[in-house]
C-alpha cells in the first residue's frame, strides 16, 4: 500500500475522528452498518424490493400528513361567511387556493391507496416465496399488524374531507363495527361520541389519525425492519443457495431418528 | 441472586414496622393540614409501630430470642433428596431482601401507572356514553300534522352543535285512537341496516313547506321508504320490506304539550303488526343499526349502551 500524503491523513482524520468520537460513545457508526451492509443471496429480485417500497410510501404519508396538518382544521362548525363547515372549508382551500396545496393534498390521497396496494403485493410475494416460514413468523405477525393499522389509517382518515361522501362512508363503517357481537354496539359509540356522529367524532377521528395510530405504525414498523435486519432476506423457493449458502441435501423425513433403512441411523 | 454465604444476620433481619411507622408519621404531618382526627391516627400509627419497631431491634441487647420457625420452600430436586437422605439438607431459599425490592418497585410502578392511566382512559372513553341527553324536540302545533300522510320533520336535536345534530323524523297523525287519545306513528330517517338516510319513496309537496320554530315540515305522499345505501325497503309501518335491514324502522315516543307534538326517546322496533292507530309494536331499547333486537341473534347483542346509560 503506497504511503499517505500528510494532507490525506489530516482528511481522512478530520471525517474520522468525529465519526469514532460519535461511535465510542453511541455505536451508532456500528448500528448503521449492521443495519444497512448486509448480505443478500445471490438471486434476490425486483420483487424484494416490495417493502422498502411500502415504506417509502409511509415515509411520503408522514411528511405530507405534517404539512396538511398545518393547514387543515378539523372543525364541524359552520363558517358563518360561507355557510360550509370549517374543516370543508379548509380541504377547499388547500385543493384550490394555497400554492402547491393541491399537489400535497393529492400524494397524501392517492398515495395512501398506492400503500395499501404496496402492503398487499408485499404481503402477496412474502406468501408465495414462503418468506414468512421460521424463523420469520414473527415479522409476518407484525406484517399483519402493520397492515391492521394501515386500514385504521383509511377508515379515520376517510372521514376528514367532512363531505357528504365522507360522512355517510363513515356512518356506515362504525354501524359496521357495531354490528361485531357483544362489544360491537360500544364500539361504535365510543367512534361516533354518541348514539349518532356527534360534534366530537371529527377532532376524535383526527386525532386517531394523526397521533395515536401513527404511532403505533411507527413502533411496528420499527420491529418489523429490526427483524428483517436480524433474520436477512430469505431466498426464493426455488434458489439453489440457503442465505448466501449452499442448500444442504434434503433428508428424507425421520432419518435424523434413524427411522429411515438404509439413511445411516442406529441400527 | 445474592450469594447466602455472605448474608449472615450482622444486622437486624428485614422488618415491616419502619414502613408503618413511616406511614403514620406521614400521617401525622397531613393531618395536622387537613384534621386533627387523621393526626390522631396518624400519631397512634406511629407510636404502636414505633414501639414494635423498637422492641423488634433491641432484641439482641435484651436477650431475648425469639423461637422463628424458617420460612419453607418445597424442595425442587426431589429426586436428589431420596438418593442421599443423610446429606444434610440443602440450604432453603429465602425471600431475599433483593426479590422484595424487584417486586415492590414492580408493584409501585404499576400503581403509579394506573393511578395515572385509569382517568386518563376514562376520559377518554366515557364521554361517549355519558350526559347525552338531548333537549325533547318540539315539532309546533298537532294541526300541521294532516291525518293519514306523513310529514318529514326535520330538526336540530342540538342547536349549539350545529349541522351535525340535524335528526329527521317522518311523522304521520293516525287520528284518535280508540282511546280518543291522539296517535302518531314517528319514525326516525335513519336505516337499521347500517344508519344511512332513510327516504320517502313519493311526492314531497314542497308547496305545503312549513317552517315552525326551526323545524322544517314537508308533507309527503309515501306508502313506503327507500334506503339509497344497500336498498332496504320499508313499508308505511316501518317493517322490512325488502334488504339488508335486520328489524323494524326506529320510533320516536312522543307526548302531546299544549297542543304541541313533542318527540321523547328513540326506541328500537322488533317488528309492527297491524297499522296505523291500532299497530302493536314490539318495543325495545335502542341499539346500533345493523344489530338484532329480537330472535335469536339478539343473544349476540345482550348489553347494549342504551340499556345502561340511557
Amino acid at each position: 500500500m503506497a504511503a499517505k500524503s500528510k494532507k490525506d491523513l489530516l482528511v481522512e482524520n478530520a471525517i474520522l475522528a468525529p465519526l469514532d468520537w460519535v461511535d465510542e460513545r453511541t455505536a451508532a457508526v456500528r448500528g448503521t452498518k449492521w443495519f444497512l451492509f448486509r448480505n443478500v443471496p445471490r438471486d434476490i429480485s425486483w420483487a424484494q424490493t416490495l417493502g422498502s417500497a411500502a415504506l417509502t410510501a409511509f415515509i411520503v404519508m408522514a411528511v405530507t400528513g405534517v404539512i396538511l396538518a398545518m393547514y387543515y382544521e378539523p372543525s364541524a362548525t359552520i363558517d358563518p361567511v360561507s355557510g360550509k363547515s370549517v374543516a370543508y372549508t379548509s380541504i377547499e382551500s388547500i385543493t384550490n387556493e394555497l400554492t402547491l396545496g393541491w399537489l400535497v393534498r393529492g400524494m397524501h390521497r392517492w398515495g395512501a391507496s398506492v400503500f395499501i396496494i404496496l402492503l398487499f403485493l408485499h404481503m402477496g410475494r412474502v406468501f408465495l416465496f414462503g418468506a414468512y416460514k421460521y424463523p420469520r413468523e414473527l415479522t409476518w405477525i407484525t406484517g399483519v399488524l402493520i397492515l391492521a393499522m394501515g386500514m385504521l389509517m383509511g377508515f379515520t382518515g376517510y372521514l376528514l374531507p367532512w363531505d357528504q361522501t365522507a360522512y355517510w362512508a363513515t356512518v356506515v363503517g362504525i354501524n359496521l363495527n357495531g354490528t361485531a357481537p357483544f362489544a360491537g354496539p360500544w364500539l361504535a359509540q365510543f367512534l361516533a361520541g354518541g348514539p349518532e356522529i356527534g360534534s366530537d367524532a371529527l377532532a376524535k377521528f383526527y386525532a386517531l389519525h394523526m397521533l395515536a395510530i401513527p404511532g403505533a405504525l411507527i413502533a411496528l414498523i420499527g420491529v418489523h425492519i429490526y427483524l428483517v435486519t436480524r433474520l436477512g432476506v430469505s431466498s426464493p423457493p426455488w434458489s439453489g443457495e440457503a442465505a448466501g449458502r449452499e442448500r444442504p441435501a434434503v433428508e428424507p423425513a425421520g432419518a435424523r431418528a434413524g427411522l429411515v433403512r438404509g439413511s445411516g441411523g442406529g441400527d | 441472586m445474592s450469594d447466602t454465604s455472605q448474608d449472615t444476620p450482622h444486622v437486624p433481619g428485614p422488618s415491616l414496622w419502619p414502613i408503618g411507622f413511616a406511614i403514620g408519621v406521614a400521617c401525622l404531618l397531613l393531618g395536622l393540614v387537613i384534621s386533627w382526627i387523621v393526626a390522631a391516627i396518624g400519631a397512634v400509627l406511629a407510636v404502636v409501630f414505633g414501639l414494635l419497631w423498637a422492641r423488634d431491634v433491641t432484641r439482641d441487647v435484651r436477650d431475648e430470642v425469639p423461637e422463628i420457625e424458617p420460612e419453607t420452600r418445597a424442595v425442587a430436586d426431589t429426586a436428589a433428596a431420596a438418593s442421599a437422605p443423610d446429606a444434610a439438607p440443602a440450604p432453603l431459599p429465602t425471600y431475599t431482601r433483593s426479590r422484595f425490592l424487584e417486586a415492590s418497585t414492580i408493584g409501585l410502578g404499576a400503581a403509579i401507572g394506573a393511578i395515572v392511566t385509569v382517568p386518563v382512559l376514562g376520559f377518554m372513553v366515557l364521554p361517549s356514553f355519558t350526559n347525552l341527553e338531548e333537549s325533547e324536540a318540539d315539532l309546533g302545533p298537532i294541526d300541521n300534522f294532516p291525518e293519514g300522510t306523513f310529514v318529514i320533520a326535520s330538526y336540530l336535536a342540538n342547536p349549539t352543535a350545529g349541522e351535525v345534530s340535524r335528526r329527521t323524523a317522518f311523522v304521520r297523525n293516525n287520528g284518535p285512537a280508540e282511546s280518543g287519545e291522539p296517535s302518531f306513528t314517528i319514525l326516525y330517517s335513519r336505516c337499521v341496516h347500517l344508519g344511512c338516510p332513510v327516504q320517502p319513496n313519493g311526492p314531497i309537496d314542497e308547496d305545503a313547506r312549513k317552517e315552525v320554530n326551526g323545524v322544517e315540515l314537508r308533507p309527503v305522499l309515501a306508502q313506503s321508504f327507500g334506503c339509497p345505501c344497500h336498498g332496504g325497503l320499508y313499508d308505511a309501518e316501518g317493517n322490512r320490506q325488502a334488504g339488508p335491514p335486520v328489524r323494524s324502522m326506529d320510533r320516536y315516543a312522543f307526548s302531546i304539550k299544549d297542543g304541541r307534538l313533542v318527540l321523547g326517546e328513540l326506541f328500537a322496533v322488533g317488528s309492527v303488526s297491524g297499522s296505523g292507530a291500532s299497530a302493536s309494536i314490539s318495543r325495545y331499547p335502542w341499539s346500533t343499526p345493523g344489530t338484532h333486537v329480537d330472535g335469536i341473534e339478539a343473544w349476540l347483542y345482550p348489553i347494549v349502551p342504551s340499556q345502561v346509560t340511557g
